[in-house]
């Protein structure tokens, strides 16, 4: 263990702080709110000659993952960071770094996606983009971003992985409110990251080769088959990264985290900054004397679906939260994979989605008592009214 | 890693990436092909005109001489049948080549 170096600090500060001990060769990234400061941040330590990287000043997000992606297939460590509308803007990048199987680490400062424009949370940004390929880590504190950030780095070159990564914090909530963080020293981190091993370098000049080259019919399908085994094949990874950040920090990460789970009747699934309330909210009412729980999913792409059907089979009811819709589908993405996951597992306790919080609409303490007082109703009557649900919208 | 067409997704480089340069040639870009050109070595004069003028690189030259044309990757264009001097060169319908199911009869 370590000793503790506590400071308080913004999310995006804490993130800017990993980026610079992780020192990455190149970082190209335009400013976003709420993003802003992260990369303003780290642009400080660029100018002040504090890391080594080259700072590409791109002039879209669009071209922010372009010049990711040259970089990365050039042979570089390389990181980026966006929010919402720029994370929509690089889309067509984003999907090109994972097919070509580049290492690239991106926080993602979750906001609305507009329209009608907005700056404030939700998910709708980052769960647009689960299917581009990309692993999923979402962290509910500025601690938690500033320790996936840099497990991230580990996760995405590791070579059974080499896939990009993408760590979610709450917009505002979390990049904008001041936490105590407990940084690791510079020397911890490099040792933990160790050096960058390119694997098919375009600057290796004895071995030519090309990347993104048209690929139809014959050969595009085994690529995508490819694609799907390489990030089933990172959940191990992402375990044995976190073990050994466990070493290094004494701070324990899994695919998701249980609060009060084992022994409890009805449970709420939220992700980021609502299970730090959400835990709040389980404490208080565990001193009252009701069975309540919390599970927190942490890494959503690879979709740890058997571990968490697992871990939410032994309840009566349960609240899939979802800070974001998919218009037209039968629920919000949580809500739809994990009740997937848990008809699979061949045990369902009794379900419904809460959709909440979008745009930044404020969740508070005694809104997931309301959400807990529903799923006590529900084992109570066995009946479950609304199964989806827009929670603190105004009819 | 020796790729080929029914090489299966655990068997070929990773993200796309061709990592054996000029390999281009080995991939045949001839199958679309409505009509070909058939060349008749009679009245060929081997002036080299159809060499210069193919887009495809499609004809194959041996000390001097035509000597075939390469079918996996001409693409029937019929350029080297407009441009040759001597009219030796005759564009033919694909069909006349080929079965049913598509497969190459010559």
């Amino acid at each position: 263990m370590t000793k503790k170096n506590l400071v308080a600090i913004t999310g995006n500060d804490a993130a800017a702080y990993a980026i610079k001990q992780i020192n990455p060769d190149v970082m190209a990234a335009y400013p976003i709110t709420p993003q802003t400061d992260l990369v303003q941040t780290f642009s400080e330590y660029v100018a002040d000659g504090l890391v080594n990287t080259e700072f590409v000043t791109v002039e879209s997000e669009h071209s922010a993952m372009s010049a990711c992606v040259g970089a990365a297939a050039a042979g570089g460590r390389v990181m980026t960071a966006t929010s919402a509308n720029g994370l929509a803007l690089m889309f067509e990048i984003v999907y090109i770094a994972a097919s070509n199987k580049l290492p690239i680490v991106m926080p993602v400062v979750n906001r609305a996606l507009s329209g009608p424009i907005n700056i404030h949370c939700d998910h709708s940004d980052s769960m647009a983009a689960r299917d581009a390929g990309w692993i999923q880590i979402y962290s509910e504190s500025a601690q938690e971003a500033y320790d996936n950030i840099i497990q991230a780095i580990k996760i995405a070159e590791n070579m059974k992985v080499r896939l990009p990564v993408m760590v979610m914090y709450d917009g505002f909530i979390t990049s904008h409110g001041i936490e105590v963080v407990d940084f690791l020293d510079d020397k911890v981190v490099n040792e933990f990251i160790g050096d960058y091993k390119p694997n098919h370098p375009l600057l290796d000049t004895e071995k030519p080769l090309t990347y993104g080259p048209l690929d139809l019919y014959d050969f595009y399908f085994e690529h995508k088959r490819q694609q799907a085994e390489d990030i089933k094949n990172s959940k191990p990874v992402i375990l044995d990264v976190a073990r050994e950040f466990k070493n290094i920090s004494g701070r324990e990460y899994k695919l998701f985290e249980s609060y009060k789970l084992e022994d409890a009747e009805t449970a709420i699934v939220a992700l980021s900054s609502t299970a730090g309330t959400a835990k709040a909210v389980v404490d208080e009412l565990r001193d009252e004397g009701k069975k309540v729980g919390l599970l927190k999913p942490r890494v959503f792409r690879p979709f740890p679906y058997n571990e968490l059907a697992e871990a939410l089979s032994h309840l009566k009811a349960v609240a899939i939260l979802d800070r974001s819709d998919s218009f037209g589908a039968f629920g919000g993405p949580v809500f739809t994979e994990i009740r997937s996951a848990m008809v699979e597992y061949g045990k369902m306790p009794e379900n419904i989605n809460i959709i909440y919080g979008l745009g930044g609409r404020d969740i508070n303490q005694q809104d997931l008592k309301n959400i807990y007082g529903q799923l006590g109703e529900i084992v109570e009557t066995g009946k479950v009214g609304d199964r989806i649900q827009y929670y603190g919208v105004r009819e | 890693m020796t790729v080929h067409k029914k090489s299966g997704w655990k068997d070929i480089p990773k993200g796309g990436l061709i990592v054996e340069p000029g390999n281009s040639e080995k991939y045949e870009t001839g199958s679309w092909r409505s009509t070909r050109p058939v060349r008749d070595d009679n009245k060929c004069t081997h002036c080299l005109i159809c060499w210069v003028y193919c887009p495809d690189s499609s004809i194959i030259v041996e000390d001097g001489k035509i000597k075939d044309i390469d079918y996996d990757h001409c693409k029937g264009c019929g350029i080297c049948a407009v441009e040759c001097p001597v009219n030796a060169i005759t564009m033919k319908n694909e069909s006349e080549f080929r079965t049913e199911k598509g497969e190459k009869n010559d």
